[in-house]
C-alpha cells in the first residue's frame, strides 16, 4: 500500500492521473482482445502495471515538449495526447492509422502530440531524444525531450553514447528508465554488472533519482522537479522508476520464467488500485473512481469495435513515403 | 575559370550551403579542428563550435542524434571520418534514418548527409580502405552518392544537403588533393549520370575514383584505335539507367568497373539490368571488373594486386572487342 498525507493532495490533478491510467490500462486490454482475435498479427508489448510512468511523465510534458519511446509504448503515446482511436486503427494495420498502418504496435508515433516514435530496436530512441534535444538547442527553443526506455536498454551502446552526448552538449533531455525487472524474459539483474541504470549515469555527470514507478505520486512530484531543472538549462537528467510488468513481455509469451506467487503478489502493487487506495482514503467517491473505469473501459471498446471496421490501407500506401529522390514509384527496380 | 580541389570543393559547397540556411550543422569527430582530412578547415571560425561541432568518438550516437535532430526541424551533415567506422553507426542508419518516414507515414523526414570517406589510400590496410557503397542501394529510403570529381563534389553535395532524405554520400579518399575545373557553384541534380566521354565502341560504366582509371583507359585504347564511352554514374540510387541503356543501344558492348569487390558490387545490378533490357543490343558478354573477394591488405605491393587499373580495364575492353 502506498501512504500519502491526505492534506497535501492536488485530488484535481490526481484524478486526472487516474483517470489517464485507466484509459491506458483499458487501451492495453482492448489491444490483447485484438491479438486474441488474431487482428493484430504483429508482436505487441502490453504495458499493464506501468501506467503510473506514462501518466505521471507525460502529463508532466508540455505539448510541444517531445517523447521517444519504446517497443512497449502504446502507454506513453496515448499519454502525450494521441488518439486512441488512431492508435487502435494502427494496431490493426488500417487506413487511418496515425502511419497508415504501415508502422504497427512497435513503431507507434503521432507527431502532432510531439510523440517522435516507439522504437523496435531496444535503445535506439536515446540517440533520436539526443539528438531531437540537440535541434532545440540549436534552434534555441525551450522544449525538452523525454525518452522512455526500459531497464534491458542500459545493456545497449545507446545508454553510454547517448547519455554521454546529452551531457556533454547540455542538453534539455529528460531519461526516464522504465525498470520492470525483465529484459524480454530475462531477468535484468541476472545480465547486468555494477548497481544499475541510475549509477551509470551519475559516474556520467548526470544526476539521477530512484522513485517507485508503481506511485504515481512520487513519481508525479519527481517528474515536475527535474523537469523544471531541466528546463532551467541544467543538461539532462535520469529518473529510475522501479515497476513490475504484470503481463508477459509479448501477448503471446506464455510467461512460464516466473512465479505465479511472484506475479500473483505484484498485482497487489498494481499502481491503478494504490493511487484508488490514496483517492478513497482521502474521502473521494467511490462512484467517480469507479466512473473513471467505466467509461475507460465503455471509451476502448468503442475504440475497438470502430478500429475492427476500419478498411485496410490502399494498397497504393505501399509504395508511398519512402524517399523522394528514387522514389519507388517511378523506381522501385 | 576556377580550379580548385576535390576537398576544397565540398568545403566550398557546405560553407554557402550552411550561410544560406541556418538548420544546417556539421558534426562528427575532430571538426572543429578541419577534420581528419582538413575538408572543414577553418569553418569553425567562421560558423562557431555550435554548427560545427566536434563530437566524442561515438559514430552510433553521432548518426543516431543527427536522426533525432533531422527530425526536429534541422539539417545535420554528420562526418563518419572513414566509411568503415559508419559500421558502427548501422542501426542509426538502416534501421532509423532509412525508416522513420516510411514506419511513421510520412509523419516525418529525415534530412541528413552522411559523409562517409572510402576507398583505398595510402596503405590504410582493411579498416580504413573499403568501398561498401552496394550495401547502401540495397536499403530502401537512402540515396547514395559517389561523387569523382571537385565540380560534382561541389554540386552533388549541395543538392544532397538540400535533400530531403537521408543520403550516404561518398566520397573518395585518393581524391581529396585532385585538382579540376568548377565552371559553376550550381547543384547537380542526383540520379543524373555524367558522359566523361563519348565513343561508339564500347561503354565503361564507372564512379568515384574509378572513374579516373576508366579515362587513362580510353586514352590507351584509343591510341589502338577503339573509342569508348565513360559514363560516371555520380549517383548509385538512383542510379542513370537511361543514360546507360542508350548507351549500350549504341555501342552493344558494357563493361562495369568499381573498386569495390566485385562479388555482390553495384556492377552487378548495371549487368543485370542492361541484360534484362538491352540484351537484343548486346555483341558480347557484359563484363565486370572489381577488386577480388579478399580484405585489403597493407603491403603495396598486395594492395596493388586488388586495384582496378587502367590497364585491367584496357586488357578487359580488348577482350570484348574481339
Amino acid at each position: 500500500m502506498v501512504s500519502h498525507k491526505t492534506a497535501n493532495l492536488d485530488i484535481d490533478r490526481l484524478l486526472k492521473h487516474y483517470a489517464l491510467m485507466w484509459r491506458i490500462r483499458a487501451f492495453e486490454e482492448a489491444a490483447l482482445q485484438a491479438h486474441t482475435e488474431k487482428l493484430v498479427l504483429g508482436a505487441i508489448h502490453p504495458s499493464i502495471g506501468q501506467e503510473a510512468i506514462a501518466a505521471g511523465v507525460c502529463l508532466n510534458l508540455r505539448s510541444d515538449d517531445l517523447l521517444t519511446s519504446t517497443h512497449r509504448g502504446h502507454g506513453h503515446t496515448l499519454a502525450k495526447g494521441a488518439d486512441p482511436n488512431q492508435m487502435m486503427r494502427e494496431l490493426l494495420g488500417r487506413e487511418g492509422g496515425n502511419s497508415h498502418g504501415k508502422g504497427g504496435s512497435m513503431h507507434i508515433a503521432d507527431f502532432s502530440v510531439g510523440m517522435l516514435g516507439a522504437n523496435g530496436v531496444v535503445g535506439a530512441n536515446i540517440h533520436i531524444t539526443a539528438g531531437a534535444a540537440h535541434a532545440i538547442k540549436l534552434l534555441k527553443s525551450d522544449k525538452i525531450v523525454c525518452s522512455i526506455f526500459g531497464d534491458g536498454a542500459i545493456n545497449r551502446g545507446p545508454f553510454l553514447e547517448g547519455l554521454n552526448w546529452a551531457v556533454v552538449f547540455n542538453l534539455p533531455a529528460l531519461f526516464v528508465c522504465e525498470d520492470n525487472g525483465f529484459a524480454s524474459t530475462t531477468s535484468t539483474s541476472s545480465v547486468t554488472g555494477g548497481k544499475g541504470a541510475a549509477a551509470r549515469a551519475e559516474a556520467l555527470g548526470i544526476p539521477s533519482l530512484t522513485v517507485d514507478g508503481n506511485d504515481l505520486i512520487s513519481i508525479d512530484e519527481a517528474v515536475r522537479s527535474v523537469i523544471s531543472s531541466i528546463r532551467a538549462g541544467n543538461g539532462p537528467h535520469l529518473l529510475v522508476a522501479k515497476t513490475y510488468r504484470l503481463s508477459g513481455h509479448t501477448a503471446s509469451d506464455p510467461d512460464t520464467y516466473r512465479l505465479r506467487s511472484e506475479v500473483e503478489k505484484a498485482w497487489e502493487s498494481d499502481p491503478i488500485v494504490n493511487l484508488g487506495g490514496v483517492l478513497r482514503r482521502a474521502k473521494v467517491d467511490a462512484v467517480i473512481l469507479d466512473n473513471h473505469e467505466s467509461n475507460a473501459r465503455i471509451e476502448m471498446a468503442a475504440v475497438f469495435s470502430e478500429a475492427k471496421a476500419a478498411s485496410w490501407p490502399p494498397l497504393s500506401r505501399a509504395f508511398e513515403d519512402v524517399q523522394d529522390i528514387g522514389d519507388p514509384r517511378q523506381e522501385a527496380f | 575559370m576556377t580550379t580548385m580541389t576535390y576537398a576544397d570543393a565540398a568545403k566550398q559547397a557546405l560553407t554557402e550551403e550552411m550561410r544560406r540556411d541556418p538548420t544546417i550543422w556539421a558534426l562528427g569527430e575532430d571538426l572543429g579542428r578541419g577534420g581528419v582530412f582538413g575538408q572543414y578547415q577553418g569553418m569553425a571560425d567562421e560558423f562557431g563550435p555550435e554548427r560545427i561541432v566536434d563530437t566524442p568518438i561515438s559514430e552510433a550516437a553521432i548518426l543516431g542524434s543527427a536522426v533525432g535532430a533531422a527530425m526536429s526541424g534541422t539539417r545535420p551533415v554528420v562526418e563518419m571520418r572513414f566509411a568503415d567506422f559508419a559500421l558502427c553507426a548501422i542501426d542509426e542508419l538502416v534501421n532509423q534514418a532509412a525508416k522513420a518516414r516510411y514506419m511513421f507515414g510520412g509523419q516525418t523526414k529525415v534530412p541528413l548527409v552522411v559523409r562517409e570517406p572510402m576507398g583505398m589510400w595510402r596503405s590504410s590496410a582493411a579498416q580504413h580502405s573499403q568501398s561498401l557503397e552496394s550495401w547502401y542501394t540495397h536499403i530502401p529510403g537512402l540515396v547514395v552518392v559517389c561523387p569523382s570529381t571537385p565540380h560534382d563534389n561541389l554540386g552533388l553535395l549541395k543538392s544532397s544537403i538540400r535533400c530531403d532524405d537521408p543520403v550516404v554520400y561518398m566520397e573518395h579518399k585518393n581524391l581529396w588533393a585532385l585538382e579540376g575545373e568548377v565552371p559553376d557553384c550550381d547543384p547537380i541534380p542526383l540520379g543524373v549520370a555524367r558522359i566523361a566521354r563519348t565513343g561508339q565502341d564500347l561503354t565503361i560504366v564507372s564512379w568515384s575514383s574509378t572513374c579516373h582509371e576508366a579515362m587513362l583507359a580510353a586514352v590507351t585504347l584509343e591510341e589502338e584505335g577503339l573509342e569508348a564511352e565513360v559514363i560516371d554514374l555520380r549517383t548509385l540510387w538512383p542510379w542513370d539507367k537511361s543514360a546507360v541503356l542508350d548507351s549500350v543501344e549504341k555501342t552493344g558492348r558494357l563493361l562495369v568497373a568499381h573498386e569495390a569487390v566485385q562479388v555482390g558490387g553495384f556492377g552487378a545490378e548495371v549487368a543485370a539490368t542492361v541484360a534484362d533490357r538491352a540484351f537484343s543490343s548486346l555483341r558480347a558478354p557484359i563484363k565486370r571488373i572489381g577488386a577480388p573477394r579478399v580484405p585489403i591488405p597493407y603491403a603495396p605491393p598486395l594492395e596493388d594486386l586488388l586495384r582496378v587499373t587502367p590497364e585491367r580495364i584496357a586488357a578487359v575492353a580488348r577482350e570484348l572487342m574481339r
